[in-house]
């Protein structure tokens, strides 16, 4: 078995998630292609694991499991916050803030 | 049989007491009367923040490795850990001035409440004070005290969170302009969230080629097995996240946004203690674990230093807003002090340590005290940041005038001033290791800065004030305390700095 594929999936994973970052609009969606990110480095993590016979990136990736659920709270409030004045998650619209 | 990680309890003792207060600020929050909470929270978070404070510098000398190897205390992490305990401790009496905004708060009464609602406006005029601000800040600082003397990337990776979730909701909190403070908010949260991505993938990386994450199993096995292309990529990936983190050019998108849209005690707390918190993180980081591999990441920090210079000194002569005007200002400081960085020789000799820890000090006391200036010069709708507006401020309030006066100088590095003496110490460090070309850039870089540094004193002492200028307010209690400390340690800096430069030198040692 080749754990090659697993770290080639997880790197694709994670290049999808960082153009999605540059080119999508909405901060919602922005917002999922930097979830997306973090799980391909778990996906990395429990490989890296598996093929250097430790345990240590298992834990490594609740870690990075934990944080991401504490950065999805604070990330979402600060979305509907701006949401609910605005009426829209566009990050295009947000762009009182210039030069 | 699990066996118990040794634990240093009084190693741990100053973020044990930053992270205690912060804590009882959140049980505070919930359960005690709203009426009389704001002072409460406000000596809750002193005490925590300047307790830390004495914890370091009860433990000045000591260098061990606790916590199962996952931090480091040493004399780095301390100085560090105190200069961002006092900054912080100075950047909390600014969150609780309430003397200066007629509604007595630069915060918002509710978040939660959409900006230009009729509730909003109703609440925009009451007394009513929101006091989550102080655990979210005090949370802030114990990350950041535990950032810089995290000896493990994962420990590095898990501070880097608590230091930056706080700071994404706090600086989505001001009272005026809330649209403004919001938009900064998203924009901060959302390429934060991007660069730790970026920083922990570069961990996973690290992690598959040396199958550790601890910063002394990465040296020995760059020692033992050579440089591989997964840990250059790796360790690349990790330093954008910290680069990001200590708003360098080319990753210094977010600054001026985010300096401008926040409120104003808030962006004097982030540009002063995150950057010490980030320069702390990437030396730790390129000396302790990859201090054997120079070659993979000198030639990486060389370029960026130029990079970030150029583009701070430059893209600050056209700016019109002060705050965005400091923004750059602190990017063009970040690749100064880059150059400190690259002061630090091989194996830890050289003085780019000391110099860099000096600078931040002397950087950190002089960004708080120009926003606590800020904080003063207002208009009808909070503060008159617009360079216009500052026209003939001398004429208004002269000792105003003087202080801000005395902090630019500062800041631009004139001699008899802190900036001046930090400067001086990260270019002779990086002479020493032979960077000339680069403290030559830095050199011309500095002079262009000045520039707009004098602008705003040339402006301020000889332009006709406008007729509707903005009002300098009467600062209460806290502010004062924060000008007098800060504007007393920019002077005695520049005037006497040879013990704190001593103090720097002695504790400039890292373990680990």
């Amino acid at each position: 078995m080749t754990l090659t594929y697993y770290l080639v999936l997880a790197a694709i994973l994670f290049t999808i998630g960082a153009v999605g970052v540059l080119v999508r609009r909405n901060a919602i969606v922005v917002f999922m292609c930097v979830e997306l990110m973090l799980n391909s480095v778990n996906l990395t993590l429990v490989t890296f694991a598996r093929a250097t016979g430790t345990i240590d990136g298992q834990i490594m990736a609740f870690f990075v499991m934990v944080v991401a659920a504490a950065e999805v709270v604070v990330g979402l409030a600060i979305i509907m916050s701006i949401y609910r004045t605005r009426r829209s998650a566009s990050i295009d619209d947000a762009n009182l803030l210039k030069y | 049989m699990i066996e118990a990680p040794d634990l240093s309890l009084a190693a741990l003792a100053p973020l044990l007491f930053v992270f205690g207060a912060a804590c009882v600020g959140v049980l505070i929050e919930a359960f005690w009367p709203r009426d009389s909470r704001h002072p409460v929270q406000v000596a809750v978070a002193l005490v925590g923040t300047l307790g830390g404070l004495v914890c370091t510098l009860l433990l000045a000398g000591r260098g061990e490795v606790t916590a199962a190897g996952a931090l480091a205390v040493d004399g780095a992490a301390l100085f560090l850990q105190a200069t961002i305990a006092g900054l912080g401790a100075l950047a909390l009496l600014l969150f609780a001035e309430r003397a200066l905004d007629p509604a007595r708060s630069a915060f918002v009464t509710s978040a939660a409440v959409p900006a230009g609602s009729p509730r909003d406006r109703e609440l925009a005029t009451s007394e009513r004070v929101q006091t989550e601000v102080y655990p979210l800040a005090t949370f802030a600082i114990g990350g950041m005290m535990l950032f810089v003397a995290s000896n493990d990337l994962l420990i590095m990776f898990v501070a880097l969170e608590v230091l930056s979730l706080p700071l994404y909701l706090i600086s989505g909190l001001a009272r005026r302009r809330r649209l403004l403070s919001q938009e900064a908010a998203v924009k901060y949260f959302l390429l934060g969230a991007f660069a730790s991505a970026f920083f922990l993938y570069g961990l996973a990386l690290v992690y598959g080629a040396t199958g550790s994450v601890r910063l002394r199993d990465i040296r020995e096995a760059n020692l033992a097995e050579g440089t591989d292309l997964l840990l250059v990529l790796g360790l690349a990936l990790l330093v954008v996240g910290l680069l990001f983190k200590a708003s360098v050019a080319p990753f210094h998108t977010w600054t001026p946004d985010v300096y401008q849209g926040a409120p104003t005690p808030v962006t004097a707390f982030m540009a002063a203690c995150t950057k010490v918190a980030a320069f702390g993180a990437i030396l730790r980081l390129l000396y302790v674990a990859f201090g054997t591999a120079e070659w993979t990441w000198r030639p990486l920090i060389y370029g960026v230093a130029i990079v970030s210079m150029v583009v701070g000194a430059v893209l600050g002569l056209t700016q019109t807003d002060l705050k965005r005007m400091l923004a750059y200002s602190s990017i063009a400081h970040a690749g100064f002090l880059l150059t400190g960085v690259l002061g630090l020789g091989a194996g830890g000799e050289g003085s780019g340590l000391a110099a860099t820890m000096f600078y931040l000090l002397a950087y950190g006391i002089t960004t708080i005290g120009v926003f606590a200036v800020l904080t003063l010069v207002r208009d009808g709708d909070g503060e008159a940041s617009h360079l216009s507006q500052w026209a003939g401020l001398a004429a208004r309030s002269p000792l105003t005038a003087a202080v801000m006066g005395l902090f630019l100088l500062a800041l631009a590095g004139i001699p008899l001033t802190a900036g001046f003496t930090g400067k001086f110490a990260v270019f002779r460090a990086a002479i020493e290791q032979g960077a000339w070309p680069l403290v030559l850039v830095a050199l011309l870089a500095s002079a262009v800065a000045a520039f707009f540094y004098l602008r705003v004193i040339v402006l301020m002492y000889f332009s006709p004030p406008a007729a509707d200028g903005p009002t300098v307010g009467v600062p209460g209690l806290p502010t004062t305390i924060v000008l007098a400390v800060t504007a007393t340690a920019t002077l005695a800096l520049g005037v006497l700095p040879g013990s704190v430069l001593d103090l720097a030198e002695r504790a400039a040692k890292f373990v680990g």
